[in-house]
């Protein structure tokens, strides 16, 4: 029987014909913690009295969530990080290097790989033709160690996106209508795997945002094909030796089929507190907004902050409503700088924080007051997800973000380009 | 066999409800970060809960984060076992893995406060407040193994690999 893109993967990896339903044990490719979940990681590590890494130059720490450290606790969790990493050999990424799952793109993550973080939004590693997938501290020690681990093979959907998104609508627009119409929990424990000619031509940095979100409609992993678009993103990033060919075998069969018109779609938010929680922009309107946030694992890249800079050129940030960018890596930053997006999005009113998750997960740069309303690019707008559980957090595209901060209430950014 | 009280919650309970990001700096100090267990979903949680107590939920269960301390949480504020309709994949592969069971099941049939005694290994749950039973949905073994050892940390420690 044919294979999806997972099982093809999972096959190869484990040595068997890897079928949904499968419990395996797989060799793990990179593995990964951050300075939130680190910490547990290496009490646990050491509880196994571990005292060697399987594969030290794809064992990674990133110091991304706390990024300057917010306080003395979290800077004495840096420094348990650097010291394990020093001891053991392993990667680590300084605060200010950027958010892991950027880092991963643009470093590490190639087609066929398996990939396992101690973070949820691993899976946007996925974007690669990589099968990658978030666990906990404890799971991601024994990797480290091992080198492996277990996974049962998940069955897939297959998300068939078609057609051409239209200017001002994103793919942000395209995981939160795909979210909305799976709910989130619509697929847990599921794979999604994107197709269809609506992906032919879409940039990395749009299948990174869309594979970013798969884990909030509660999937496993989301994947891409691996194709010539992934092919030129690796050879920008110095490892277009990695690449090869990665798409599912011809009519391999999927649990569900779902079908995405990207032509019809229109800029989308989801209210709080949940992501399946979907509305259009123009039914919310008028909504004012104390803050929008620009940044994360989802919505952080150069391509993100073109869109939001073409908007806010010769604009200004509505005087009501305080505007933060966090760029999502320090290669990001630097083009950012070079292309003058920065300098435009500063004149405009933006506070840039370091490149970092920033203040998508309520440590820091941007946690919200009582009764506010932020709008972020983030993937995440739970109850007190940005440190204030009174707040309210509305998540959209950049370009509907950009255009927020202009009107200073919910705006449809293509009234603005 | 374990036996407590049910403590009732709705869907969608997130890993920000149950460990709340604002205590981020406490995660290295874990009997501080047990102290706010719950606390957005219930800020009396830790004053009311008792040692062997449950959890009862509705459905995606431990949505969002990979936070291992979500479920680390629940099992040092005494709670023997998290019974939903169903849970988000991550939440449930780390309470496995620190030894905390979470057990899919129809939550409908139990009430706030209802006295339970649930059997592992028989997979069944009996509500002693109202007399119904109710059945346990399987769990793959390999995760059974791992939790009848505590956790994954004394499952490798005992097998030194995955034994599937």
């Amino acid at each position: 029987m044919p294979r999806t893109l997972v099982q093809k993967i999972l096959s190869e990896k484990s040595g068997i014909d890897a079928r949904a339903g499968h419990i395996i044990v797989v060799p793990v490719d990179i593995a990964f913690v951050q300075d939130g979940t680190g910490p547990l990681t290496i009490t646990q590590f050491e509880a196994c009295s571990f005292d060697r890494l399987a594969n030290p130059l794809t064992s990674i720490i990133f110091l991304d969530h706390a990024a300057p450290s917010a306080s003395r606790e979290l800077s004495n969790d840096h420094n348990r990080l650097r010291e394990f990493a020093k001891r053991n050999g392993a990667q680590l990424f300084e605060i200010g290097d950027g958010i892991s799952h950027q880092i991963i793109a643009e470093s590490y993550a190639n087609p066929g790989e398996i990939i396992i973080g101690a973070d949820s939004h691993t899976g946007m590693a996925g974007a690669l033709g990589a099968f990658a997938t978030g666990m906990g501290s404890t799971d991601v020690a024994i990797a480290l160690c091992l080198g492996k681990s277990w996974l049962r093979v998940p069955e897939s959907f297959e998300v068939i996106i078609n057609g051409h998104l239209s200017k001002g609508v994103c793919a942000k627009d395209i995981a939160l209508y795909l979210i909305g119409h799976l709910g989130a929990d619509g697929a847990t424990y599921k794979a999604l795997e994107f197709c269809g000619d609506g992906i032919a031509h879409m940039r990395m940095s749009e299948r990174l945002t869309i594979a970013s979100m798969a884990v909030e409609a509660g999937a496993k992993a989301g994947l891409f094909p691996s194709d010539e678009i992934t092919h030129s993103y690796l050879e920008h990033y110095g490892r277009g030796q990695k690449y090869r060919p990665l798409e599912p075998e011809p009519g391999a069969s999927y649990e569900r089929v779902v079908r995405i018109d990207a032509t019809r779609l229109e800029p989308m938010v989801a209210k709080p507190h949940s992501v399946d929680n979907t509305a259009l922009v123009r039914e919310l309107e008028d909504m004012k907004v104390q803050q929008v946030f620009i940044g994360t694992c989802s919505n952080g890249r150069l391509e993100d902050l073109a869109v939001a800079t073409e908007i806010l050129r010769g604009r200004q940030r509505h005087p009501d409503t305080r505007f933060i960018v966090a760029p999502a890596s320090r290669q990001v930053l630097s083009e950012a700088i070079h292309a003058g997006y920065i300098r435009s999005l500063v004149d405009a009113g933006a506070v840039i924080a370091p490149p970092g998750c920033a203040a998508c997960l309520g440590v820091h740069h941007g946690v919200l007051g009582d009764g506010e309303v932020c709008l972020s690019t983030a993937n995440r707008n739970f109850k007190g997800r940005m440190g204030n559980p009174e707040a309210f957090i509305y998540l959209a595209s950049p370009a509907t973000a950009a255009a927020t901060a202009v009107a200073g209430c919910i705006a449809d950014p293509r009234e603005m380009m | 066999m374990l036996k407590g009280k049910a403590f009732k919650f709705g869907d969608n309970i997130s890993t920000d409800l149950i460990s709340p990001g604002r205590y981020f700096h406490l995660r290295s100090d874990l009997p501080e970060l047990a102290k706010h267990a719950m606390e957005d979903a219930d800020p009396s949680f830790t004053s009311k809960i008792k040692p062997g107590d449950f959890i009862v939920a509705g459905k995606d269960f431990g949505l969002g984060s990979s936070r291992e301390h979500a479920p680390l949480v629940i099992k040092m504020s005494g709670v023997s076992a998290v019974l939903a309709k169903s849970v988000a994949r991550i939440f449930f592969r780390n309470a496995f893995n620190i030894g905390l069971p979470v057990l899919i099941c129809d939550t409908d049939k139990i009430n706030d406060g209802d006295e339970l005694e649930i059997d592992l290994e028989a997979g069944t749950i009996k509500n002693l407040s109202t007399g119904a039973e109710l059945t346990i949905g399987k769990i793959p073994e390999v995760m059974l193994k791992i939790l009848n050892e505590g956790g994954l940390v004394p499952y490798i420690k005992k097998y030194g690999d995955f034994r599937l």
